[in-house]
């Protein structure tokens, strides 16, 4: 059953790279039915887990628990409503690769064996990597070999952690990558950090933290708005959910040990990504690097290791995730009327444009962390968590609402107030497709600002175990 | 009183159906009108390597594998008998590419008259009639021949005669390129010379060797090894020998020909040299590093580390500022070569050990080479083949399924998952890890991360660049052609994805007996 909700958009793609007539309906058509599976399979569907490279100790293992079901929602909302927005400037090229990646990234989140997670992560990058170098601007094709070059190169040394994790299973027995059976191993502590550093690299590069985040910004700015919500807000999540399954389910006694390095990583990541955001003139690398700094706050929360900082930086992939794509769908739309992306050549866009102003608006202050949108629910209490780790960290991280404020708050009155911009074209206002579009996203980010409840209780039961052991250990 | 010794004919027919097809050729070649002798030499060689291909299915299959025969001269075992049809499967491929003469105006990619002076009167008169050599037939079977008694060798002696026996033939079709003759022939010169020099080096260590143990027999040279511990004739005998492989397999830094006879040779014949080569040289290697010198392993696993780090390092490195497809493909082996020295490195285990991720390797790198290749072939100017990479441009736009082939390969060589290639990369990695080579390892993935820039630097260039004003096009090749490289992009998808059916036959397969 699990297996059929990878198989659906996989097969989707196939069918929509060859289907002469109407391929982007029919991309649509699958994107709906794998939202439709994955809401049906998080209610009923049953682990899978049969042998699949015997001799590597490989299964094919799928399971889906809280996180995995928060991710997968998240995954299969997204992609039918980001497919709606790019209907206009992308071919059918785009939509067979969107659903590939939806494909692969799905695997990532269901995968119970170490091998298809890795298998799966690395696959992810070949739908990103053809999307950004088919679609977007001139510097498209430079931007895609930097992206894919980041990613391969951290793919790369996940997959020495990969084979060091079979070596040590070897020693111990029949090799198996399940993820169950490789975290009940002895690894020997020098292997264990040699491991945990090899995984980190990787998911630093992927969530992307400071210093491996430069391909973030020049990816967003010469991709298309469509490809960057797929790009941001489902694959860069990939790396902080490995950060809570593999790093720390697997090796968290390593991963302890590599806190201090990891928080002042995550720091730089809060304050450098908001102060780069403050000085943007292309709104789309502005919203990258607001990106550098929400996941920065997220592997605070992870690595302070609390019950509030885990459930806090779980809350804080689904909330990031809607209002981020939001912001850059909300941006693309602007981008489309004014045919450019430079904050400096916009001004007075509210009178023209008063529905679309809100809405920029909206998911600008959920961006923020305004009381009362979700991810204000998911940052107080990774900011908790921070304190309760460090008072410095916790002062430092706090910073981050404050920048957040200056940077929507500043490109907000850059591009919407003012005197409106003479032009011989009305601009129009959003249509019923743009607004269609945004609603349910808009919907979910006051939802969950009121109602955070239903996230905290999927994501409390994938935490307690980690902390658990995490205490033991100390 | 001299014995004959017995001869385990049951084990060697392929072998032997392959050399009496090689000879059957010449007597074609000797007595077919001229009319008649492609279709004649195409077709044995065909047939002939087909059923070499059934028969080391059946050896493989049966209840005498494993013996030693011939006083230990050949021992046919698993991983042997899989390499040679390993071989017989890339050279089948490698067949059809060489009958293929719909890209050029009807004639093959081999030159008309190789006696002809380029540029002389007695060359055009050649091509005018639109003569070909149709001995590459016979020379490319005595070569396959070599490579299967390579493979399985069991003594000092059947090594040496299997290496002249592969590298002959080798060097000649090097040098029977239709088009630009001079690069071809002075490819092939050069081959020579080194490869002469290679080979009288390792007959020198193979002489040193018996002066230490006083035995051919590569199992008995392990023994007595093992017995009398380490001797600076057997170590010095172990290097040189070492030499000659490693040029074979061309490792830095005995690789300097590699780029020169990759770009020379023909495509087809680079196509099925770059590959089945490899695979011959590597189980050799295998065999005589680990029956032989097994216990010398302290010893010559640090020198092969070294080598091995060189030649990712420096094939890779090179492979980037290529601006020849053929020559970065030839890089490219070059770096290939130094991940499966990385899988050497590791130790033969009951399970998934060394050998078994050498061989599955190979087996990627096989295939996506061949097919590689045959692409490289189809995408053609006025002049013949476009080698140079900006003529590449715009590709995927052109025509859109080949490029997409080529980069499934090329995807492959760059060890992606759902690729052969990744699986063969996962393999020497963890052989290597597991015996403790972490340096090597590190340096494998640091290698790995520049390989992948070059592969995907193409693949930019074919799929997101505009085309070029003298923008190569694809010729539409005879279904031989087209078959070799779906095939080979199916067998690379496949073996990605389901790997595990060969794997299970690897570790059945078993590791090399003494």
């Amino acid at each position: 059953m699990l297996t059929t909700l990878v198989l659906i958009p996989f097969v989707g793609a196939l069918v929509t790279a060859v289907m002469p007539a109407r391929p982007k309906l029919w991309a649509f058509g699958f994107a709906i039915a794998t939202l439709i599976a994955g809401i049906v399979t998080m209610f009923t569907a049953p682990d899978t887990d049969r042998a699949w490279m015997e001799p590597l100790g490989v299964h094919w293992a799928l399971e889906m628990d809280g996180f995995g079901k928060l991710m997968v929602l998240l995954t299969v909302v997204l992609v039918p409503l980001v497919m709606l927005a790019a209907v206009k400037d992308h071919d059918k090229r785009w939509y067979a690769w969107a659903l590939a990646l939806e494909a692969f990234a799905l695997l990532t989140f269901l995968a119970a064996d170490l091998f298809v997670f890795y298998i799966a992560f690395e696959a992810t990058l070949i739908p990103a990597y053809f999307m950004i170098g088919q679609h977007g601007g001139p510097g498209r094709a430079k931007a895609a070999l930097k992206f894919l070059m980041f990613q391969l190169g951290g793919g790369l040394v996940l997959l020495g952690a990969l084979i060091g994790f079979y070596v040590v299973s070897v020693e111990a027995g029949p090799p198996s990558y399940l993820i169950s059976d490789l975290a009940q191993l002895d690894i020997g502590t020098t292997a264990e950090r040699w491991i945990f550093v090899a995984m980190f690299i990787a998911f630093a590069v992927k969530a992307p933290l400071f210093p491996v985040h430069t391909w973030l910004a020049d990816t967003t700015e010469h991709a298309t708005p469509p490809t960057s919500v797929l790009l941001v807000c489902i694959l860069d999540k990939i790396g902080t959910f490995a950060m809570i399954r593999l790093c720390l389910g697997l090796v968290p006694e390593a991963s302890a040990w590599a806190t201090p390095v990891v928080v002042v990583l995550a720091l730089i990541s809060i304050v450098y990504g908001a102060v780069l955001a403050i000085g943007q003139d292309d709104l789309l690398r502005l919203i990258g690097l607001t990106s550098l700094s929400h996941f920065g706050l997220i592997t605070l929360g992870i690595f302070a290791a609390t019950r509030e900082g885990l459930v806090g930086s779980i809350l804080y992939m689904v909330n990031h995730g809607v209002a981020t794509a939001a912001m850059f769908l909300i941006a693309g739309f602007l981008i489309t009327r004014k045919g450019t992306a430079s904050i400096s050549s916009m001004r007075g866009m509210e009178k023209a444009t008063p529905v679309l102003a809100g809405t920029f608006l909206i998911a600008g202050l959920a961006t923020a962390g305004l009381p009362g949108l979700s991810q204000f629910v998911s940052e107080i209490l990774v900011l908790i968590s921070a304190f309760d780790y460090n008072w410095l960290v916790g002062v430092i991280a706090v910073t981050a609402i404050v920048l957040a404020a200056i940077y929507v708050l500043w490109a907000y009155q850059r591009i919407f107030t003012g005197p409106a911009q003479l032009s011989r074209q009305p601009v129009r206002d959003l249509d019923r497709r743009e607004i269609g579009v945004l609603t349910p996203l808009l919907v979910a980010l006051l939802f969950f600002g009121f109602v955070p409840g239903p996230l905290i209780s999927a994501a409390s039961p994938v935490v307690d175990p980690i902390v658990n052991v995490i205490q033991a250990g100390e | 009183m001299f014995e004959s010794p017995g001869i385990s004919y049951a084990t060697l027919w392929p072998v032997l159906l392959v050399l009496g097809v090689a000879c059957a050729g010449v007597v074609v070649e000797a007595f077919a009108p001229r009319a008649a002798r492609f279709n004649a030499q195409v077709f044995l060689a065909l047939a002939g390597l087909a059923a070499a291909l059934a028969g080391t299915v059946i050896v493989g299959a049966g209840p005498s594998l494993g013996v030693s025969t011939g006083e230990g001269a050949l021992i046919v075992d698993g991983p042997g008998v899989f390499s040679q049809g390993l071989v017989l499967l890339v050279s089948l491929g490698g067949v059809a590419l060489f009958a293929e003469r719909r890209l050029d105006n009807g004639v093959s990619a081999f030159a008309g008259q190789a006696a002809a002076l380029p540029g002389t009167p007695a060359e055009r008169t050649a091509s005018q009639r639109g003569l070909e050599h149709t001995e590459v037939y016979p020379l490319m079977m005595f070569a396959v021949g070599g490579m299967m008694l390579f493979c399985v060798s069991g003594d000092l002696l059947m090594l040496f005669v299997a290496l002249e026996v592969l590298s002959l033939p080798l060097y000649l079709l090097t040098g029977l390129a239709r088009r630009r003759r001079l690069l071809s022939q002075e490819a092939a010169l050069k081959y020579f010379l080194l490869g002469a020099f290679s080979s009288g080096i390792f007959l020198y260590g193979l002489a040193l060797v018996y002066g230490f143990a006083g035995s051919m027999s590569l199992a008995e040279i392990g023994e007595v090894a093992a017995e009398e511990g380490s001797s600076p004739l057997l170590l010095l005998g172990i290097g040189l020998m070492a030499v000659g492989l490693l040029f074979k397999t061309g490792a830095v830094p005995f690789h300097s020909w590699t780029p020169d006879v990759y770009q020379g040779a023909p495509t087809p014949v680079t196509a099925w040299m770059s590959a089945a080569t490899k695979i011959a040289a590597f189980a050799a290697m295998l065999r005589l590093f680990y029956v032989a010198f097994g216990a010398e392993g302290d010893i010559w696993r640090p020198a092969i580390g070294v080598v091995a780090v060189l030649t990712m390092l420096l094939g890779a490195s090179f492979a980037v500022v290529q601006t020849d497809v053929k020559r970065m493909l030839g890089y490219s082996a070059v770096a290939h070569t130094g991940f499966l020295l990385t899988g050497l490195l590791g130790v033969q285990t009951d399970a998934f050990g060394s050998t078994q991720a050498v061989l599955f390797y190979l087996t990627a790198y096989g295939f996506a080479t061949l097919g590689s290749f045959a692409i490289v072939s189809l995408v053609r100017g006025p002049n013949g083949e476009a080698g140079a990479l900006d003529r590449w441009a715009g590709l995927g736009r052109t025509n859109p399924w080949v490029a997409a082939t080529f980069a499934v390969f090329l995807l492959s060589m760059a060890g992606l998952p759902l690729t052969a290639g990744f699986i063969g990369k996962w393999g020497v990695f963890a052989a290597a890890l597991g015996a403790g080579q972490w340096p090597v390892v590190v340096v494998a993935i640091g290698s790995s991360i520049i390989a992948i820039f070059f592969y995907v630097r193409m693949i930019m260039l074919m799929f997101f660049t505009d085309p070029s004003e003298d923008a190569a096009a694809v010729v539409t090749p005879s279904y031989a052609t087209t078959i070799v490289i779906a095939l080979s992009a199916v067998a690379t998808v496949l073996l990605g994805v389901i790997p595990g059916p060969v794997l299970s036959l690897l570790v059945d397969a078993g590791g090399f007996i003494g």
